[in-house]
């Protein structure tokens, strides 16, 4: 489906834990064409400020609701954060390419998420579900860590790292991911790792899947001005030149980013 | 009851004729195929294309753009594909759309690449005129050709020399007199300007003391310069003979209203394309609602005839 612009009704926006926010919206159109990594361009409100729609990945969807979390963490967000159940939000959607995965994929699946990254990961780990993707969560302290539950429902095997190392592995998820792959058998490597989160864990996943040779997919965020392929102003750098995160992305492959 | 008479919305820009008054401001509207799942493109006064140069150009280091107070700044730097290529993949499409198609082009390094593009462009049927963009603020000069009166006189006239084709030129903000500059093209040919490019601005993130933007400065534009834009296309009216295409922070009926008023003989939608892709439809639905309202047959009534605010 080609992305379109629709006033979808909020069925619920709640505060799930510190400064994230899961938020609902109703739209069946959009549910149904959805795929993991892809995104929303938000308007936050109707008149006012801030200006400019943003852009927030779609964390899942179920039946006509379309799920999405988002961190607060300026006046955009903010003012989203106080939009209410029943309203009605503007939204440009579904945008961008996705993540590519088989029906049945090839070798085992390792799904990598830092901080907000488990957003679009979730959504990926539905449609994954019969092949029981390995998740590692990564994240500052026990307290933020987020979706823990909602990976194990889908029957996903988990392992956590905490900076702090109150949870899980004392240590970045990056480190993790370095060591499990490394005393991993040849015949049990994962096909494909997906991952998402804050650009340096990226930049590490891409180095430390080129290292052990196996393809990456990484799907980026940045800052855009209209979410559609128009303003060329999210681009980042690939061995093919300049590409927009918005319509070429947000999903990239790993050994394709000059970082 | 006399019945009113349905408004004309047509306007001419040079030997341009539009449909309507409501165009899209080059770099905002990328080829119009990224806009065609939001609207009916055929019913926009006019096309403006991402600006064109010669050779095929990868544009600045992002970060690019970042949003400001009522506004958002671009450093975007003239990304795009080349004349070549932009005449075999662009064209065609714009072509089928059979409405006036407006040409951005600019220069790199010598003003001579007008030159080039100008005959090229001559050539193409599906052109209707060719808008000089001798005003971004986004690639590496000095000076701006637009920031001088002289050298914009010789550049319009060297372009006026090799081609027929409607000549739109526009000029930047960033300079003391817009006027004096329009007064330039204008002696030298040029059928209309259009008014005002972005305004440089410089916006900082004070926890990492950086800027915002890869490149410093780039170019301003949204709500914020609206005013700004308003008091220029004003003051250029009162100066000029030859149409004026205004924009600057256009969102709405009213503010594009409000160029008209100024003296702008149409309108361009810029940074609201990216928030509301169809917004420029809904300023042509709501002008000619305006019209019918207010007994306007053509805008011709209300253009610079703005009054003095008294008590």
């Amino acid at each position: 489906m080609t992305a379109t612009q629709v006033k979808v009704k909020i069925i619920s926006n709640r505060k799930i834990k510190n400064n994230c926010w899961r938020l609902e919206l109703d739209s069946g159109a959009i549910a149904r064409s959805a795929s993991p990594g892809q995104f929303l361009e938000i308007k936050v409100c109707d008149e006012g400020l801030p200006l400019l729609r943003r852009p927030i990945s779609i964390h899942g969807v179920n039946g006509s609701r379309v799920q999405l979390i988002y961190e607060v963490v300026g006046s955009g967000t903010r003012v989203l954060s106080g939009r209410r159940k029943g309203e009605f939000l503007d939204i440009i959607g579904p945008l961008g390419k996705g993540f590519e995965y088989g029906r049945k994929p090839v070798g085992k699946s390792v799904l990598v998420a830092g901080g907000m990254g488990v957003a679009p990961l979730l959504f990926l780990a539905r449609r994954l579900k019969p092949a029981k993707p390995l998740v590692l969560i990564g994240a500052g302290s026990k307290e933020q860590l987020l979706c823990l539950q909602e990976f194990k429902a889908f029957g996903c095997r988990m392992a956590i790292a905490t900076d702090d190392g109150s949870a899980g592995f004392k240590g970045k998820v990056t480190e993790m991911l370095d060591r499990l792959l490394r005393e991993m058998p040849d015949a049990g490597r994962p096909g494909n790792i997906y991952a998402c989160g804050p650009q340096p864990m990226l930049k590490a996943v891409a180095k430390i899947c080129r290292g052990h040779n196996i393809s990456s997919q990484l799907s980026l965020e940045r800052h855009m001005a209209c979410g559609f392929g128009a303003c060329l102003g999210c681009v980042v750098s690939t061995k093919s030149g300049y590409k927009r995160v918005c319509k070429e992305g947000p999903v990239f492959k790993g050994e394709e980013l000059v970082w | 009851m006399v019945k009113k008479p349905k408004p004309d919305l047509r306007v001419e820009i040079g030997s341009c004729i539009l449909e309507n008054p409501v165009m899209v401001a080059s770099g905002t509207f990328g080829y119009a195929e990224e806009f065609k799942g939001f609207m009916d493109l055929r019913k926009l006064g006019a096309i403006v294309t991402k600006t064109i140069t010669v050779k095929p150009r990868s544009g600045n280091l992002p970060p690019r753009t970042c949003e400001t107070p009522s506004g958002m700044l671009n450093s975007v730097g003239l990304e795009n594909p080349g004349i070549g290529s932009f005449i075999k993949e662009k064209i065609p499409f714009l072509e089928d759309l059979s409405i006036p198609i407006i040409v951005s082009i600019a220069s790199e390094d010598k003003p001579d690449e007008f030159l080039v593009l100008a005959e090229l462009l001559d050539r193409i049927k599906a052109v209707s005129a060719i808008e000089l963009n001798i005003s971004c603020p986004n690639i590496k000069k000095d000076r701006l050709i637009s920031q001088d009166a002289s050298e914009t006189f010789n550049l319009v006239k060297a372009v006026r020399g090799i081609t027929g084709k409607c000549l739109i030129t526009k000029l930047s903000p960033n300079v003391t007199s817009v006027p004096e500059i329009a007064l330039a093209a204008q002696e030298a040919g040029s059928e209309a300007v259009a008014l005002v490019n972005t305004f440089i601005g410089m916006s900082i993130d004070i926890h990492k003391r950086a800027s915002r933007i890869n490149s410093l400065v780039g170019g301003l534009s949204g709500p914020a310069i609206r005013p700004l834009a308003v008091r220029m296309v004003w003051e250029v009216y009162n100066k000029i003979k030859v149409p004026i295409i205004g924009m600057g922070g256009i969102m709405d009926i009213e503010s594009a209203i409000e160029f008209v008023l100024a003296g702008a003989t149409a309108v361009s939608t810029g940074t609201a394309n990216f928030i509301d892709p169809a917004i420029s439809l809904g300023i042509v639905s709501g002008l000619r609602k305006h019209m019918e309202d207010n007994n306007i047959a053509d805008l011709r009534e209300i253009r610079g005839k703005l009054k003095i605010c008294a008590d």
